[in-house]
């Protein structure tokens, strides 16, 4: 101790004190300047560059989050929903949220069975994924329970959402089918069709597309407007708090001329038998029946349809996929010979009074070939309205031989045959009629007059689908009057009904206005009178009808060979075909009616089309349909669901 | 000195305590628990609890400054090789916590012999430079700087860049303070930036080479490394010169900024009280450092004069490396906003520094010379 204080002793303190006091003073200098470079450059970046920065944050914080529209419902014509927006469960997952995606993956297949389908289609989608962010369904049609499973569990699986979500929904299942279509999942080719034509943006938030029918024809209206919600987000992207809307303009609701009933109707009718039922409302050709049998259950492919399933769907021998109402390509047979008599009777061929002798076949000059009738012992003396109600071949025989194909063809292109009818569905074909360009261009052939033999009862390279059936029939029904058929009736507001004008054609013009009334006696003899090819199948009804049958070779039939349906598998069997209207004079309902490998069509199609008819003058007795009155509970609006988290 | 105390100040004199920094400090203490009750997202858990701690804080400070300074000058050079033994353990049989072995299990609690360290160094170089006369001869300046160099190199071991740079830093200080001369002050400067490269190859881990990297160019690396800096930036340039207002800087409440409440809770007081707020706060440190090397110059002797300078200056690097860094002029380095970011450790030993500020200034030294 006393050494230290020694030391101390010769300390020059004041001397050590300035020496200090200096160094202090450099140091708080320092001080000072290295906190005015913290200012300066605390004001480079608050002051100079907030603008850049304040952009920065904001991209930060804000997104756009689109809300998907409603869409538009479905109704019948008497506003029966044949197409609706139920809330379903829905387990999605964020991609980008999630740590480890095929351990996620599988502690929900602890909770829940999901198929290894489901899973495998699901990393497909994650792969194709292309905005960032958005979720991506795995399995949309969750149980309550299992819904409920996840939602307990949810706090353990980040990434993972339950969310309620609207599908559509069919009530009427496979009723509706070939002439709704359905929705479905939005796939690639989709994705990149609405990039193409710019409607992109207007799908974000929106998982199903119209595929099929009414529901892709009619996607524009149905779909709606999508709307924005700008969010405030978070730094893992989730919206902590809305700071604009701009709300979605739903999709418009459409009422269709289809009558849910008959639709039930002609399925009662066609039961197990394969074929197809066309009903128009004859004053604007309103679709009011379009079914085609077999059909399948639209709501399989709202929710991803498993391929066991589609493949079931696509091998079936009955072809449920077909619609062929307006796919199905049959030769129309006798169903057209009213048709071939009245342009006979225009051309001036024949009148009236022309009677031709049917001795049970018909053979062009100096050709071997017997044609034969139906009836192998002939029909006798026939004239034009026996040819129709017994529906004599060898009459029309000759007179197609007389008009000529080219004469043939360019009249029936007036009533839709071997064009698209116009319906407001895509999957329509137009078929065949015929003509001699078209055989050169098809078979590098001449027209040869055989040919014109089979088409003169609706036979040979003659094809020609249920809808241009029941269209022609209401064409002629209505002496030349044309309106396309249309599924579409109206589109409903607020306020109401809009309906949607009928599209007419150019009518068929004759020139002797008379021959449309010759034409439509003989069609109703086919079923007043008692030798009439309908007779049968319409005895007592308390309406005026008019109709023909058509009884449609499927295969050749030897020249010296019986046609025995006992004997004949039943694929090659005859396809049984009816068309009809009523009332006579002026026609509210025209039909169409095919069954396949049936028999016979007065026999087999005939009672179906009575059906048809005998529905529709119970139900529909007056000239003005029943109120047109919706039950209110079925069109409140229907909210965007909570989201369920 | 003492002729110009009047009675009413005699109370806290008593008590040791000086009122101008303790008004500084508890301004500075106010606007802290402000921010982190922002920065946390408005969470009251975590603001008692910081709260709980700055008091635990203040009486360490109080009680630190009863202490006379002469106890620490005896004790300077034990408490000095207590301390280095105690980083030989952390090295050997420390606890690993985030990457890092900075703590060492003691049985009852963890102890991190570096925060002892960030005290006892600046006492013991005060203590060592202050036995001869002031200026250092050039052999006792060498000999200062291996004392500094010892604890330094141990703990940036561990490894802590921050905290070995802030001891380093203090003892220098005390160096700095004793009038080394400017020639040797070059010198060692020259051989700093000579070391340099071969501490960046043979020293430096994986992890500090990235932050320096990033450092340099932050949008090379925007989501990986870059992503801290960037979104410290933009939180403070959306500030602007008012700022947001408190607990509205989307920055911060929304998450983009990591760490909002630790080391990066600055960007959330510039996002929300702007370039003005930010001048406010400094002029708040300079108050208190400005107070401290007041202190210091009035300081009775050259150990309390050295040691109270340095505590200061060492108080002021803590603030100018936080806020370089979270403002992109200096790399991330984990040094938190003293007396503002959340956390315990640091905060107790910045008080106890206080404390010993305190007891230089309030504590009569009889033990004059002639």
């Amino acid at each position: 101790m006393l050494n230290w204080r020694r030391r101390v002793a010769i300390r020059d303190h004041l001397a050590e004190a300035n020496l200090f006091a200096r160094r202090a003073i450099v140091g708080l200098v320092c001080v000072v300047l290295a906190c005015i470079i913290l200012a300066l450059n605390m004001r480079t970046l608050q002051v100079d560059k907030h603008q850049d920065y304040q952009t920065r944050a904001d991209g930060n914080r804000i997104k756009v989050l689109p809300i998907p529209p409603n869409r538009g419902l479905i109704y019948d014509r008497f506003g029966r929903i044949l197409a609706e927006n139920t809330s379903f469960y829905s387990l999605e997952i964020i991609p980008e949220e999630v740590q480890d995606l095929d351990e996620l993956l599988l502690q929900i297949q602890q909770l829940i069975a999901l198929e290894d389908e489901v899973i495998e289609d699901f990393r497909r989608q994650v792969k194709q994924q292309r905005r960032k962010f958005k979720p991506v369904v795995v399995e949309s049609r969750l149980t309550e329970e299992e819904a409920a499973i996840i939602a307990v569990n949810q706090h353990k699986m980040p990434g993972a959402y339950l969310e309620a979500r609207l599908k559509r929904h069919y009530p009427y299942g496979e009723l509706t089918t070939h002439a709704l279509g359905y929705v479905a999942k939005i796939n690639r080719r989709d994705a990149d069709t609405l990039e193409m034509v710019g409607k992109k943006a207007n799908y974000e938030g929106t998982f199903d597309i119209g595929k099929l029918g009414i529901e892709r024809y009619y996607e524009d209206l149905l779909h709606g407007q999508v709307g924005y919600q700008e969010v405030e987000v978070n730094n893992r992207g989730r919206p902590i708090r809305t700071l604009s809307e701009q709300p979605p303009v739903p999709g418009q609701d459409l009422v269709l001329n289809l009558d849910i009933e008959m639709q039930k109707l002609a399925r009662d009718q066609l039961g197990e038998r394969r074929g197809a039922v066309v009903v128009l409302d004859a004053k604007n050709n309103g679709i009011l029946a379009l079914y085609s049998n077999p059909s399948y259950d639209p709501n399989l492919f709202v929710h991803g349809i498993s391929s066991k399933n589609y493949k079931a769907l696509l091998n079936n021998r009955s072809r449920p996929l077909i619609n062929r109402a307006t796919q199905g390509r049959y030769p129309p047979a006798s169903t057209i010979k009213p048709h071939i008599g009245l342009l006979g009777l225009d051309e001036k061929l024949i009148t009236t009074k022309t009677r031709i002798w049917d001795p049970g076949y018909y053979q062009i000059k100096d050709i071997e070939h017997k044609y034969r009738d139906w009836k192998s012992w002939g029909h006798g003396w026939v004239d034009i309205y026996r040819a129709i109600e017994e529906s004599c071949d060898v009459y029309y025989y000759d007179l197609a031989v007389r008009l000529g194909m080219d004469k043939i063809s360019e009249f029936m292109t007036r009533f839709g045959f071997g064009e698209l009818t116009g319906i407001d569905i895509h999957e329509e074909t137009s078929a065949t009629m015929p003509s001699r360009d078209w055989k050169y261009g098809r078979f590098r052939q001449p027209w040869y007059a055989g040919d014109t033999v089979s088409i003169g009862i609706g036979q040979g390279y003659w094809t020609a689908t249920p809808l241009q059936l029941a269209t022609a029939t209401s064409v002629l029904g209505n002496e030349g009057q044309y309106y396309e058929p249309k599924l579409l009736k109206a589109t409903r507001t607020q306020t109401g009904e809009l309906p949607i004008p009928a599209q007419d054609r150019r009518p068929v013009e004759i020139e002797n206005e008379r021959n449309w009334q010759i034409i439509k006696t003989a069609m109703q003899g086919v079923v007043e009178k008692p030798t009439g090819s309908g007779f049968a199948a319409f005895k007592g009804v308390n309406y005026e009808a008019a109709g023909k049958t058509g009884t449609a070779q499927v295969i050749a039939i030897a020249q010296d060979e019986e046609y025995d349906a006992e004997a004949i598998e039943e694929k090659y069997r005859d396809n049984a075909l009816y068309v009809g209207f009523a009332p006579v004079a002026e026609p509210r309902i025209s039909v169409a009616v095919i069954i396949e490998n049936a028999g016979g069509g007065g026999k087999n199609a005939a009672p179906v089309a009575r059906a048809m008819m005998d529905y529709y003058f119970q139900n529909y007795p007056f000239q003005e349909y029943p109120s047109q009155e919706f039950p209110s509970q079925n069109y409140s609006t229907q909210e965007y669901p909570e989201t369920f988290q | 000195m003492n002729a110009q105390v009047g009675n009413q100040t005699s109370f806290w004199r008593k008590i040791h305590i000086d009122t101008s920094l303790l008004i500084g400090l508890l301004c500075l203490i106010g606007m802290g628990l402000f921010i982190i009750y922002s920065a946390s997202g408005q969470n009251m858990d975590l603001l008692v609890r910081q709260g709980t701690r700055l008091g635990v804080a203040l009486v360490v400070m109080f009680a630190v400054a009863q202490i006379p300074p002469t106890f620490y000058q005896r004790w300077a050079a034990p408490l000095f090789i207590i301390g280095c033994l105690l980083l030989l353990a952390v090295l050997f049989f420390g606890v690993v916590g985030k990457g890092a072995q900075r703590w060492l299990d003691i049985g009852i609690t963890r102890i991190q012999p570096s925060e002892m360290m960030k005290l006892a160094l600046p006492i013991t170089l005060a203590w060592f430079i202050a036995r001869k006369p002031l200026p250092p001869t050039i052999g006792y300046s060498v000999i200062g700087l291996a004392l500094i160099m010892f604890p330094t190199l141990l703990i940036a071991k561990q490894p802590d860049l921050g905290t070995s740079l802030l001891i380093a830093c203090s003892g220098l200080f005390v160096l700095f303070l004793a009038g080394l001369s400017w020639r040797l002050i070059g010198g060692f400067a020259v051989i700093g930036s000579a070391l340099a490269p071969l501490i960046w190859y043979f020293y430096m881990h994986d992890y500090q080479k990235r932050r320096v990297l990033t450092f340099l160019n932050p949008e090379s690396d925007p989501l990986g490394s870059g992503y801290h800096i960037i979104q410290s930036k933009i939180a403070i340039g959306s500030g602007g010169m008012w700022g947001k207002g408190w607990l509205k800087g989307t920055q911060s409440q929304l998450e983009f900024l990591p760490e909002r409440h630790t080391d990066f809770i600055f960007s959330v007081f510039a996002e929300e009280f702007g370039w003005v707020g930010v001048l406010i706060l400094l002029a708040i440190y300079m108050y208190i450092i400005a107070r401290g090397m007041v202190i210091a110059i009035r300081a009775p002797d050259a150990f309390t004069k050295l040691l109270a300078g340095s505590i200061t200056l060492t108080f002021f690097v803590y603030v100018f490396v936080n806020i370089g860094m979270v403002s992109g002029l200096l790399p991330v380095v984990g040094v938190p906003l003293p007396l503002v970011s959340y956390g315990g450790t640091s905060m107790v030993t910045l008080m106890a520094g206080f404390g010993i500020l305190m007891a230089i200034s309030t504590h009569r030294r009889f033990l004059r010379d002639n």
